[in-house]
């Protein structure tokens, strides 16, 4: 009987035990109430606590990252554009006591983050044209190909950006952040998950985007034509040039020849034009008479004139 | 060694009514067993022992893997990191062991779903994730960027207690990274510059993961196949077309050309060559002329009246024998006009 009294006890021990004690984990925050009442100071470092078993029950909260998802909405920005925004937020209890006695649970939690953060991002989304909300920097883009160098006149003027995303998101952050203080919320950051045209919107963007493709297109098209009617009207000039310059050069070399010719002829025949008349004349003869040539010669003629008076030879 | 003295302490020092309860506990009851010999009214208990230790003692070993590392808290409190093998620990309710995989490269998928990795690995459709795909361009255009991000847990500590969620966390953070990152580009740089923004993206992910205390380090950011919405792409190819197109056409002309020239420059030359050979005959020619002139020049100077005389006469005996017809007329005869006629009806006959 004593043992079975010991074993008794014993068990009672471990009950009374189990039903005090209690875990806190790394990544867990605790609150301990009374009668629904919070008693003490919150539990914030993990280890073995005691309470007092029924009286008092532990109410877990998680210490670590939490996320909140935002529900995806269409918002108009401020030219008009209606985008499809989907938001996510990063967010800790800092505060469990305040947690606890204004929200409770996470569920309230997620409620009041819903209550704040959707506002603040539609405030801000809709106060800034739409490429403030998508561009971070303002830094040069390559929006066209290499090559179609005068379509940067004809650009889409997508205006100036002076805010960016990261600023933007930061607005967000600044304004739901001190609206979460009194329920013990730490707001870690706010993010653009998603973000994009809505449906009717983007059909339109599609339209733009093929027809300026088919501008680029034609672009090149004409480009191309217009290299290969530069290159036609090089090969023209090309051909004149070579054709004129040859014949130039010929000529002048020629010219040279007939001058050099004419100074070498001169020099020579100088010396007795008479002779030189002479010589060539029986030349010429030579050459021009031929067998259908008629030759009516008179006695008067040095050839012949012997033929009537055999004494004129000597003279 | 130290590990037991830990656990000596700690039992000693958080749970003493353990200490002193358990072990007279079985000696009660191993007395018990000795007494009451062959009657077994102790069966009962010897059983619920024995599953007590086996339950106790099953969970004061275990074995972390090659790629993992055991992450041990003692009542929640993180204790120690063991390397893989067998290990120790305080039982159950006191020690807690979890097994992180901190060699293992895990993968996230944007836009895409492997269906069945291999030599050919499948992907699932990737019109079922537009929505994860489909971005805004810096220029205002929309693209689709499908991506993958490969990571390892670098700080087991963090990623196990810092953070709620981490892997939907990573996935919130690696989308809106790689937004901002293709939001800052124009649709030209997503599509021909898919290496630059994944380094940009995976330097700025790595950021908000270390900002978040995922303990989490990113191994790779890569693209897959960025494009245009589907509706576009045929523009875009049209675009490629056209530049094909223009490349073609200017090789024609060059074709042309290359075809027209060279045989022109050859013909220059040939008119250039012949001139210079019209040159020098023109000179050769007159050169000569003039030597054969000068030597029967010095021989003519020398008895001008006969050589003048012998060379007349020699050139109308060469050229008389030639002629067709010749006549003869006296010099007194005036009258030419009836002699003309004379070869067409008569022949040479005088």
């Amino acid at each position: 009987m004593k043992i079975k009294i010991l074993i008794g006890v014993i068990v009672l021990c471990l009950l009374v035990i189990y039903s005090t004690a209690y875990i806190v984990d790394e990544t867990e925050q605790v609150v301990i109430t009374q009668f629904g009442e919070a008693i003490g100071e919150p539990k914030l470092n993990p280890g073995i606590y005691f309470k007092i078993p029924v009286i008092q029950v532990s109410n877990y909260f998680p210490k670590n990252l939490l996320e909140w998802d935002g529900d995806p909405g269409q918002v108009p920005t401020l030219d008009k554009t209606f985008l499809w925004v989907d938001t996510f937020a990063r967010w800790k209890i800092i505060d469990p006591l305040k947690f606890f006695r204004t929200v409770n649970n996470l569920t309230g939690a997620m409620g009041r983050l819903d209550d704040i953060i959707d506002p603040a991002v539609r405030n801000f989304i809709t106060s800034f044209p739409l490429i403030e909300t998508v561009r971070a920097t303002n830094r040069e883009m390559d929006t066209f190909e290499i090559g179609v160098d005068q379509s940067k006149d004809q650009e889409r003027n997508l205006g100036e950006v002076n805010t960016g995303r990261k600023k933007i998101v930061e607005g967000i952050l600044k304004q739901a952040q001190p609206k979460l203080d009194q329920f013990g919320i730490e707001l870690v950051d706010v993010a653009i998950k998603r973000l994009n045209y809505v449906e009717d919107v983007q059909k339109s963007v599609y339209e733009r985007m093929i027809a300026e493709r088919k501008q680029i297109a034609e672009k090149f098209r004409s480009e191309g034509q217009g290299e290969a009617r530069k290159i036609e009207g090089n090969v023209e000039k090309e051909l004149k040039r070579i054709t004129s310059e040859a014949y130039r050069t010929a000529q002048e070399i020629k010219g040279k020849a007939d001058a050099e010719s004419t100074y070498i002829y001169a020099q020579a025949y100088e010396q007795d034009p008479d002779f030189y008349y002479f010589l060539r004349s029986l030349e010429v003869y030579r050459k021009s008479m031929k067998k259908d040539t008629s030759l009516i010669l008179s006695t008067d003629s040095d050839l012949l004139k012997l033929f009537k008076d055999y004494e004129s030879g000597r003279k | 060694m130290a590990w037991d003295w830990d656990k000596l302490q700690s039992q000693r020092k958080s749970n003493p009514d353990r200490d002193t309860g358990i072990p007279p506990g079985i000696e009660d009851v191993f007395e018990k067993i000795k007494r009451s010999k062959g009657k077994l009214p102790g069966g009962m208990w010897l059983i619920i022992l024995a599953a007590i230790i086996i339950f106790l003692g099953s969970s004061c070993f275990y074995t972390v893997g090659v790629n993992e590392v055991g992450v041990v808290q003692r009542f929640g409190k993180f204790e120690r990191i063991t390397k893989p093998g067998l290990n120790f620990k305080l039982p159950r309710g006191i020690e807690k062991v979890t097994n992180v995989k901190v060699d293992f490269v895990f993968k996230e998928e944007f836009g895409l779903r492997t269906l069945g990795p291999g030599v050919r690995t499948r992907y699932a459709p990737g019109s079922s994730y537009l929505n994860e795909s489909l971005m805004l361009t810096g220029d205002l255009n929309v693209a689709v960027v499908p991506w993958i991000v490969q990571y390892r847990i670098k700080d087991p500590y963090k990623y196990l207690f810092k953070v709620n969620n981490v892997t939907s966390t990573l996935r919130d953070l690696a989308e809106s990274s790689m937004r901002l990152i293709v939001g800052d580009s124009s649709i030209n740089e997503v599509i021909s510059k898919r290496e630059e923004i994944a380094i940009q993206a995976k330097n700025f992910l790595q950021k908000e993961l270390d900002n978040a205390e995922t303990g989490i380090k990113i191994v790779a950011v890569e693209m897959k196949k960025t494009n245009v919405p589907e509706p576009v792409q045929p523009s875009f190819n049209e675009v490629n077309q056209a530049t094909q197109e223009k490349e073609k056409v200017i090789y024609q002309a060059k074709e042309q050309y290359n075809k027209v020239i060279p045989a022109a420059k050859g013909d220059a030359e040939k008119t250039i060559r012949s001139a210079e050979g019209y040159a020098l005959d023109r000179v050769n020619r007159a050169e000569g002329d003039v030597s054969r002139f000068r030597s029967l020049y010095t021989e003519y100077a020398k008895s001008k009246d006969v050589t003048r005389k012998r060379l007349y006469l020699e050139a109308i005996e060469e050229i008389l024998p030639k002629l067709g017809e010749k006549y003869i007329v006296d010099a007194n005869q005036k009258n030419l006009l009836p002699l003309l006629n004379l070869g067409k009806s008569q022949g040479g006959s005088k």
